[in-house]
């Protein structure tokens, strides 16, 4: 009998006083894998002396422990001190899996953890499972490993992917993806406060400026989007897409061209600098679909895309191409959905 | 100032434009049936250096990893602005995943005397966002990831302007630095005058073949051919793992802790795409089926 395998472990990632969504669905997820590996789930909560108050809500959700360290130069996150903390526990308690929330956060610290220690991380998972691998070229085969399932390629495969080296297995998981559970507040667990113990070379970045706003938008959450582009040729234009949004009872986006002509505040950007969105319809409003801005919704359930010119990359990935004028075509399918719903 | 920036970039497979057998059976890309193109992101990343050329008079150096044929994303480097290349190209690099690519970038950084590094967020074809920042933990150095703008550089410090869930930060770090850069200028066309010179630019794999192709193997003409262009300013170099001493455990496959256990492929979208007559029949058929099957509604 090998040795006992570590647990599961899951970074809480955390802002402005709330603990991120997907921090809460990775541990609902965690619990799903540790269950069934007979293991515990165990949350890793670093930050300022006003972290305490998760404890109890990250219990609730499944964390058997929650390990935290809590210390004023962890507050904001930066990713060095964040990287020397995490990279210690792991050193001391040898998880089996560590997951992170593929966030901004989560995509710039788990990076460099995984290179300190030497070990594999795979980006964007939108699937996790247990199952045994065996690799073809050695002929080892692996009990019990993570299967670290992701959109890769441009979104064209969907490769499986197995860490095979030490452990921990360590993966960046997307927001949205994992279900979140039920909170269960008769959950009790056990608080592990870590001592803090950082160096002047881990504190040498600074921030000189933060600056915030809770997004007045919900893109991430929305199930239909109606998105405007540069072919929406005006702000009084942009009427036009805010009008079929609110009929379909969608919310609206906007490709990077809108909003660099300022037609629509920043919120709205859909695509690599702005927010990548997953709806269940996507509606393309002249908007041509620079790659930038297919990566961010090209994964959506369904995609309809109007555009006035035949040739534009946007048809590549749309379901549904309208090759015609967004002014007429827009209240055509006003029209058509009040008078069927 | 005498600054040195160095650049990473990836030629990358278009992942816009995937046709036929994009994958091998191994589950590795085939990147020889797809067109081959600089990654936008570091692009966007050779931009903030070149404009840090403009500003402060650095020297620019780009580096890749890849296939001979890599040595074309170096050359367009030169041609909107960078000083001098260097692709680091070996059969023992290949199969690498992040781990092993930071690895190998890494060694090649240490050979080249450097201020800060930059390089994309992500590249198009994997997009994990991950070497940059594995680049700066094995390099010891700290790293800024999803930089918009470099606010100021000098004093051995940079002070840069990133993006953050929601908003943004200005922070501060010393000297050596790791950057990743977001889309967030607008890169320079490539200019005529430069293409005119660097069209030349040559790696050493490239003057062995053009050589051979004239029937001419002669060592010392190749030689002299290497010095030169060097005196030039043509010469790419071209580093094997050897010549940067890159341990063979850690790079390629051998270094690569993570295994393709198995692909599918995602339909193409474009094989399902469904043509909408822009008429009033088409429209009011399109949304009667997507109330039909529950998409709307």
């Amino acid at each position: 009998m090998a040795e006992k395998m570590g647990n599961v472990w899951v970074f809480i990632e955390h802002e402005a006083g709330k603990i991120a969504d997907v921090s809460l669905e990775l541990v609902c997820k965690a619990r799903e894998l540790a269950d069934q590996l007979g293991l515990k789930v165990e949350g890793l909560l670093l930050g300022d002396e006003n972290v305490e108050k998760f404890v109890p809500t990250l219990y609730s959700y499944g964390c058997d422990t929650v390990f935290m360290a809590c210390d004023k130069r962890l507050e904001p996150f930066t990713v060095l001190p964040f990287a020397k903390i995490i990279m210690q526990l792991i050193l001391e308690h040898k998880p089996n899996i560590l997951m992170f929330g593929a966030t901004m956060k989560g995509r710039e610290l788990a990076p460099r953890v995984a290179s300190e220690k030497r070990c594999g991380l795979t980006a964007d998972c939108t699937e996790l499972k247990i199952d045994d691998f065996e690799d073809a070229l050695s002929k080892t085969v692996y009990k019990d490993k993570l299967m670290q399932i992701r959109p890769a390629f441009g979104g064209n495969i969907i490769a499986t992917i197995v860490n095979t080296w030490d452990d921990p297995q360590m993966v960046t998981v997307r927001e949205g993806v994992m279900k979140m559970g039920a909170a269960d507040t008769s959950r009790k667990g056990e608080l592990v406060k870590v001592p803090v113990v950082l160096n002047d070379v881990d504190t040498v970045v600074k921030v000189i400026e933060r600056v915030r706003e809770e997004k007045t938008v919900d893109l991430k959450g929305a199930q239909i989007i109606v998105a405007g582009g540069y072919g929406v040729g005006s702000k009084e234009n942009f009427k036009l897409i805010r009008d079929l949004a609110e009929a379909l009872g969608g919310e609206v986006g906007a490709s990077r061209a809108a909003v660099d002509a300022g037609w629509i505040d920043h919120d709205h950007q859909v695509g690599q600098t702005g927010v990548t969105v997953r709806p269940r319809l996507y509606i393309a409003c002249g908007i041509s679909g620079s790659v930038q801005h297919t990566a961010g919704m090209k994964e959506s359930k369904k995609i309809i895309a109007i555009n006035t010119d035949p040739n534009a990359p946007i048809f590549s990935v749309a379901h549904y191409s309208i090759v015609g004028d967004l002014n007429v075509v827009i209240p055509q399918m006003i029209k058509a959905f009040k008078a069927k719903a | 100032m005498s600054y040195t920036v160095l650049v990473f970039v990836k030629q990358v497979p278009d992942t816009q434009n995937i046709t036929g057998d994009a994958m091998k059976a191994d589950g590795t890309v085939n990147r020889a049936v797809l067109p081959a193109i600089f990654n936008p992101e570091d692009l966007n990343a050779l931009e903030m250096a070149l404009q840090l050329k403009d500003r402060y008079g650095v020297k620019v150096v780009v580096a890749t990893m890849g296939l001979p044929a890599a040595a074309d994303v170096l050359r367009q480097a030169m041609y909107r602005g960078a000083d001098e290349g260097i692709l680091l190209t070996d059969r023992a690099f290949a199969g690498a995943d992040t781990l092993a690519t930071s690895f190998a970038l890494s060694c090649a950084a240490k050979k080249v005397k450097y201020d800060l590094i930059l390089c994309g967020r992500q590249a198009i074809d994997g997009d994990t966002a991950q070497v940059g920042p594995q680049v700066a933990e094995k390099l010891e150095l700290p790293q800024i990831a999803y930089a918009e703008e470099i606010i100021s550089l000098g004093d051995g410090k940079v002070v840069a302007r990133r993006a953050i869930e929601g908003g943004y930060e200005v922070l501060e770090s010393p000297l050596p630095a790791v950057m990743t850069v977001i889309d967030a200028n607008i890169p320079r066309p490539m200019a005529a005058r430069r293409i005119m010179k660097f069209k030349r630019a040559r790696i050493k794999s490239e003057i062995v073949k053009e050589h051979a192709d004239a029937n001419y193997t002669d060592d010392a003409a190749i030689e002299a051919k290497m010095a030169e262009l060097k005196d030039k300013g043509l010469l790419i170099q071209e580093w094997t793992a050897a010549d940067v001493d890159a341990d063979l455990d850690r790079i390629g496959k051998a270094g690569s802790p993570t295994k393709v256990k198995a692909i599918a492929s995602v339909v193409l979208t474009a094989s399902e795409s469904k043509q909408v007559e822009a008429t009033e029949a088409g429209i009011t058929e399109l949304i009667h089926e997507l109330i039909a099957d529950h998409t709307l509604g």
